[in-house]
C-alpha cells in the first residue's frame, strides 16, 4: 500500500510539473472552457444550458484520450516497464496509477468549471449535484478505461494519436458536446450512440441537469459503467511489459470487445 | 559442497529462426564476480534477461537463488538487482523520488546515501531527463543495489562514465562482493572484466567458448609476450635485429622496436647482448603479458573460422 501511495504521489506531481501533462490536464481543457464560454454563449444563448456538462465531458475526453495513452506507449518503448517489472511494480499499479491521478486532475478541473461557469457565463448549474458527481465518475471511468486500453495495445506513438482521434474527433462533432444530440440528422444520431460522449451528455442532462434526456439516461449509465469495466479488463489482460518481446497475451483485435456495450446501446436505446 | 547461487544448464534461446543462445551451462557461487564477455549479438543480454525473468528460455534450466525466473518471476524481484542496458525511468522523476519509489516496492528503507556515494548528491532533485548519460547510468546502478539484493546483474555498467566515477563504481562492486553479493557483469570493457572478475565466460554466437579466471584464460592463448624497446642510437630498429630468438612477429612504432616472443628470457637476453655489441643504451623497455583483450581477440578471430 505504501508503494502504491508513493507511486501515486509521484505520478500526480508529474501531471503538474511535466509541461505536456500540465497542458493536457489543465491548460487545454480550461483554455477551451474559457474560449467556449466567451464565444458560444454569445452566439448561441441555448449553449448556456449545456456548457457545464459539455465542457466537463470535453475535459474528460481531452485529458484522458490525449493525455494517458502516449506516456504508456513511450514508457513501454523506452524500457521503463521492464525496469518496473524487475523491481516488482505490478501491472495493475502501472495501469491504475495514471488512471487514478488523471481522475484527481479531472475532479479539480470539473470543480473549477462547474463552480465558475454560472458566475462567469450565466451557465445552467446542476440541479442534482450527487447525480452530477456519479455521472462524472462514470464518464471518467469509461473514457479513462478506453484511454488506458489504447495505451496498452497501440504499437507506437503515431498509432496512439490515430486511435485516440478515432474517438475524440467524432465526439467533438456528433457527441453532443457542442450541438445537442436531438439536433443531429437521424443517421448521425444512431452513429453517435457508439461514443461515450453521447452517453455522458445524455446521462448528465437526464439525471443531473434537470433537462429532458434524448433517450434513457439509466441506459447511458449502464453503457458507461460496462464500457469502463470491459476496457480496464481488456487493458489488464492485453498488457505487455516489453515492446521487443514477441510473446504477449491475447490478440490485439480483442480490443474490439470494448465496443460491445456501445453497440448494445446503439441497438437497445 | 555449497549450492551455487546461479545455475544455468543447457540453456537455449531461439528468436524465430535465430539461435541467440545455444545450450550453454555454467554456475556461480555466492560472492563471486562473474564477467560475461562477447561481441555484439553473442547472447550476453539474452542470457541476462532470461536469468532476470524478462524472457522465457526456449529450453534448459535456469535457477537464481533456487528460483526458476521464468515460472516464478514474482519471487525474484527482492533477491536480484538489475541495471538494464536499455533501462530507463520516467522523464520527470528525480533521483530522490526514484530511490523512494523503488525502495517502496521492495519494502525497504530508501537509501539516499547511495546518491551521494555515486556523485548524484547535488542532482537529487533534478529531473531524470536533465541528467547526463553518465549520471543516468549511475542512478540506475544505485536503484539496482538499493535494496541489498543477493545477486546483481550489471549490463555495461561503466559505458559513458568518466574515470573517477568508474573507479568509484569498481570500488562499489568490490564492496558488494565483500558483503557476499554475487555480481554478473556483462561488458565490452576487457580491462574492467579482467580487473574485477573472479571468473569470466566468453560467448561467441550464443556459445561459451571459454570459461575460467582471467589468468587461466590468458594462459591458454598463444602466449605471446609483447616486448617494446627504445634505445638512444636505435640500434635495434630495422636491419638492427628482426631475427632475435623466439620472436614470431616484429614491428616498429614511434621509435620503438616491438617483438612478440614465445620466450621472454631468450629474447631479452638477445636484446641486451645486441645493445652491448653496438655500444647503445636503453631508454625504455616494456614487457607486457598477453591480456584478456588479446585472448578475446584471438578467440573472436578463431570463432569467425568456425
Amino acid at each position: 500500500m505504501n508503494a502504491f501511495i508513493t507511486h501515486f504521489s509521484f505520478d500526480f506531481l508529474t501531471g503538474i510539473r511535466n509541461r505536456q501533462s500540465l497542458l493536457m490536464n489543465y491548460l487545454f481543457p480550461l483554455g477551451f472552457y474559457l474560449v467556449m464560454g466567451l464565444i458560444m454563449t454569445e452566439i448561441f444563448p441555448l449553449y448556456k444550458e449545456m456548457l457545464i456538462p459539455g465542457l466537463v465531458s470535453f475535459s474528460v475526453l481531452a485529458t484522458s484520450l490525449l493525455g494517458i495513452p502516449d506516456p504508456l506507449v513511450t514508457a513501454r518503448e523506452k524500457g521503463i516497464f521492464r525496469n518496473y517489472r524487475i523491481n516488482g511494480v505490478p501491472s495493475l499499479s502501472i495501469l491504475m496509477v495514471p488512471a487514478l491521478t488523471t481522475l484527481v486532475h479531472l475532479v479539480i478541473v470539473m470543480l473549477m468549471i462547474s463552480i465558475t461557469a454560472p458566475a462567469f457565463f450565466d451557465a445552467l448549474g446542476p440541479t442534482n449535484w450527487f447525480n452530477f458527481l456519479i455521472v462524472f465518475i462514470l464518464v471518467a471511468w469509461a473514457c479513462i478505461g478506453l484511454s488506458v486500453l489504447i495505451g496498452v495495445i497501440s504499437p507506437s506513438s503515431r498509432m496512439t494519436i490515430l486511435c485516440s482521434q478515432v474517438i475524440f474527433l467524432p465526439s467533438m462533432l456528433v457527441g453532443g458536446l457542442t450541438i445537442p444530440h436531438s439536433m443531429l440528422p437521424e443517421i448521425a444520431r444512431k452513429f453517435a450512440l457508439l461514443l461515450p460522449a453521447t452517453h455522458a451528455m445524455n446521462a448528465f442532462n437526464g439525471l443531473a441537469m434537470g433537462k429532458l434526456p434524448d433517450f434513457s439516461p439509466w441506459g447511458s449509465v449502464v453503457v458507461l459503467a460496462f464500457g469502463g469495466l470491459i476496457a480496464f479488463g481488456l487493458a489488464l489482460y492485453l498488457f505487455s511489459w516489453d515492446s521487443q518481446n514477441s510473446t504477449r497475451r491475447g490478440h490485439p483485435l480483442m480490443v474490439l470487445l470494448a465496443l460491445v456495450p456501445y453497440l448494445a446501446g446503439m441497438f437497445l436505446l | 559442497m555449497v549450492k551455487p547461487i546461479i545455475q544455468v544448464e543447457n540453456f537455449r534461446k531461439i528468436y524465430g529462426d535465430v539461435v541467440a543462445v545455444a545450450d550453454i551451462s555454467f554456475s556461480l557461487q555466492q560472492g563471486e564476480i562473474f564477467g560475461l564477455l562477447g561481441p555484439n549479438g553473442a547472447g550476453k543480454t539474452t542470457t541476462l534477461e532470461c536469468l532476470e525473468g524478462l524472457r522465457i528460455p526456449t529450453s534448459g534450466r535456469l535457477l537464481v537463488a533456487g528460483i526458476d525466473p521464468s515460472s516464478e518471476p514474482g519471487k525474484l524481484h527482492n533477491l536480484i538487482g538489475v541495471q538494464l542496458q536499455s533501462g530507463a525511468l520516467p522523464e520527470s522523476i528525480t533521483p530522490e523520488e526514484a530511490i523512494k519509489f523503488f525502495c517502496a516496492y521492495h519494502d525497504v528503507v530508501p537509501r539516499f546515501d547511495l546518491l551521494t556515494r555515486l556523485g548524484l548528491g547535488e542532482k537529487r532533485k533534478s529531473q531524470f531527463f536533465s541528467l547526463s548519460a553518465g549520471q543516468q547510468r549511475r542512478l540506475m546502478l544505485a536503484l539496482a543495489i538499493a535494496h541489498r539484493p543477493q545477486v546483481v546483474f550489471l549490463d555495461e555498467p561503466t559505458a559513458g562514465l568518466d574515470v573517477a566515477t568508474r573507479v568509484e563504481l569498481h570500488n562499489l562492486i568490490r564492496e558488494l562482493k565483500n558483503r557476499g553479493t554475487t555480481v554478473i557483469l556483462a561488458t565490452h570493457d576487457m580491462a574492467e572484466a579482467e580487473e574485477l572478475s573472479d571468473r569470466v565466460a566468453i560467448l561467441l554466437r550464443g556459445k561459451v567458448v571459454t570459461i575460467g579466471s582471467p589468468l587461466e584464460i590468458t594462459a591458454t592463448g598463444a602466449g605471446l609476450t609483447k616486448i617494446s624497446v627504445r634505445t638512444e642510437q636505435g640500434c635495434l630498429l630495422p636491419d638492427g635485429s628482426s631475427n632475435l630468438p623466439a620472436v614470431t612477429q616484429y614491428l616498429v612504432k614511434d621509435e620503438y622496436s616491438i617483438y612478440f616472443s614465445t620466450s621472454i628470457g631468450a629474447t631479452l637476453a638477445a636484446i641486451i647482448e645486441g645493445l652491448a655489441a653496438h655500444g647503445d643504451s636503453l631508454i625504455d623497455l616494456r614487457v607486457e603479458r598477453p591480456t584478456l583483450e588479446d585472448r578475446f581477440l584471438e578467440l573472436t578471430i578463431e570463432g569467425e573460422d568456425l
